[in-house]
């Protein structure tokens, strides 16, 4: 029987595997061109390095990345660059789960219930046109200078982007798969378990990641407001004490330790992402 | 077995978009309902599988009355409407979570077996063609073994080709539970190939207006005689339900007929 379908039928390929070995070449490309990204700030490096070298230029706001990786080794080898990405990475990481949690539950009730919605989105997008920095002196009056308004304000920053990101996302899912459900009698638990979740599971992803990444612009203005230890400590020490070479030693640590957190989410995320139908690796 | 009683569906903006349809489908029986746009043929099945309600009439299988999606009326869309997180498996297995996983799996590789799609269980929805989509789709609403199974154009986005294997595909799944079809079609020769019946609808409001018997036997031979007969009949028929009525006689006449069955 098989037989006799198959043969019937043109949009049955012969063999089940046909389209996987595509997928793998047409991946192949792309993996070459990994390290393109690290070409631009190299070539950079090098032509700074070298006009300072030359007497081009003078280097003495603009240290060269000799002196740059110096300022990173000393930092590193006395223990204070572990000691300030240590408190840094704690405060983002327990802003960013306050604010992840919150934008996921407040959200999710905004999505999916009108009368949550249209009492609290008016509210929520005016707060969310306030800067950042606006909130620093009211945090401080409130919760003090030390760690919880620094926290505090790092989750406001990562709660935004997250409670719009699942809003929208529960607001947008496809009313014809909710059908689907509907057919095979899924109650409100399973409706949810198996449906909803899984459909809005890469947005709600997306939305972490840009709260993330906010979160990491936060830590610096809540460091701002007087820390002894973090990165946002080492910039505002190297501007007081005129040490350029710190405060880009600082920002260099920030860019890193921001797409490591990223990576380290999208890797989580990823197995969780097969199915999409998406050009991969565009992002 | 399946049983339709003087059903009505206005929606709230006031468009009437069914009246009084009346229709008796047998067990086993296939039957199409074809029509031009407008004619409610899609809200008739919506309101079968119990995803609208009815503003006045009833629905009963076996003597059940219809309130809600019922466990035994499956519905195929006119979409696949695959759920794309789950692999092919676990949609065609979508509506059997209930069932203790080996015999999942055991129903899910016959049905894919039975739409030609063997060896595709662990596949992504997004790595399937669209005749293919569909026919998991097919076997989705197969493989929990509903007694009424409903249609809703599912064959219209497809070319020529693959419909005609579908058909096939369609018939051999019905051929194994015989459960009752109703489907919604714009083909003319397609509700030839697979009906028992077909009825053609007026629209605005969706009224029955003729019913036609095919009695031809299954495989059936697109050149046969009595195929181009039946659809010529259908085809006449489509063309006055789509003529402005003149009288109200003739409606009378249609809605009597619809109550015949």
């Amino acid at each position: 029987m098989t037989d006799t379908t198959s043969h019937s039928d043109p949009t049955h390929s012969a063999d089940p595997r046909d389209l996987r070995s595509l997928r793998v070449k047409g991946s192949a490309p792309s993996r070459s061109f990994a390290l393109a990204g690290v070409l631009l700030p190299l070539l950079l490096a090098v032509v700074w390095e070298a006009a300072i070298r030359s007497g081009l230029a003078g280097g003495r706001l603009m240290p060269p990345p000799s002196t740059i990786g110096a300022t990173l080794w000393e930092l590193a080898k006395n223990g204070e660059l572990q000691l300030h990405c240590l408190a840094t990475l704690g405060r983002v990481l327990a802003g960013f789960a306050l604010g992840a949690l919150f934008g996921t539950m407040i959200g999710a009730a905004a999505g999916a219930l009108v009368v949550v919605r249209r009492l609290i989105d008016p509210t929520l997008q005016a707060l969310r046109a306030v800067p950042s920095i606006a909130w620093v002196p009211l945090f401080i009056l409130w919760m003090g200078i030390f760690e919880t308004s620094k926290v505090a304000l790092i989750a406001v920053g990562v709660f935004f982007p997250v409670y719009l990101g699942v809003a929208g996302a529960i607001e947008g899912i496809d009313r014809k798969l909710i059908e689907v459900g509907q057919v095979f009698r899924l109650n409100r638990w399973a409706m949810i378990r198996r449906v909803m979740l899984p459909a809005v599971l890469p947005a709600w992803i997306i939305s972490l990641r840009s709260g993330l990444g906010l979160g990491f612009m936060f830590v610096v203005a809540a460091e701002f407001m007087g820390a002894s230890e973090g990165l946002g400590f080492l910039l505002v020490d190297g501007q007081q004490m005129g040490k350029p070479a710190q405060i880009l030693a600082a920002i260099i640590t920030f860019a890193v330790l921001g797409k490591l957190a990223d990576g380290v989410l999208v890797m989580i995320s990823k197995p969780l992402l097969l199915w999409q139908d998406t050009a991969r690796g565009a992002l | 077995m399946l049983r339709l009683n003087g059903l009505s569906k206005t929606y709230a903006d006031g468009t009437e978009a069914l009246r009084e349809i009346g229709l008796q489908v047998g067990k086993g029986e296939i039957l199409a309902l074809v029509g031009g746009s407008g004619c409610g043929k899609t809200t008739l099945l919506r309101l079968i599988a119990g995803l609208d309600s009815a503003t006045s009439g009833a629905i009963t299988v076996n003597g059940e009355t219809i309130k809600g999606p019922h466990p035994s009326i499956g519905i195929v869309f006119q979409e696949p409407r695959l759920l794309p997180w789950l692999t092919v498996a676990g949609n065609v297995g979508f509506g059997l979570a209930d069932l203790s996983p080996q015999e999942r799996q055991a129903r899910v590789l016959h049905a894919l077996e039975k739409v030609g799609l063997a060896g595709y269980d662990q596949r992504w929805p997004r790595e399937l063609s669209g005749g293919q989509q569909q026919r998991v789709a097919i076997a989705r609403a197969f493989v929990t073994a509903p007694k009424v199974l409903l249609l809703d154009e599912p064959f219209s986005a497809l070319d020529a080709f693959t419909r005609a294997s579908l058909h096939d595909h369609l018939l051999l799944l019905w051929a194994e539970t015989k459960p009752t079809v109703v489907m919604v079609t714009h083909d003319v020769e397609e509700a030839i190939t697979l009906a028992d019946r077909v009825v053609v609808m007026r629209p605005r409001p969706g009224r029955m207006m003729e019913t036609i018997s095919v009695t031809l036997d299954r495989p059936r031979d697109r050149l046969a005689l009595g195929f181009d007969k039946a659809k010529r009949r259908i085809l006449h028929a489509l063309d006055r339900s789509l003529q402005p009525e003149k009288t109200t006689p003739t409606q009378k006449g249609a809605d009597n007929a619809s109550h015949w069955w």
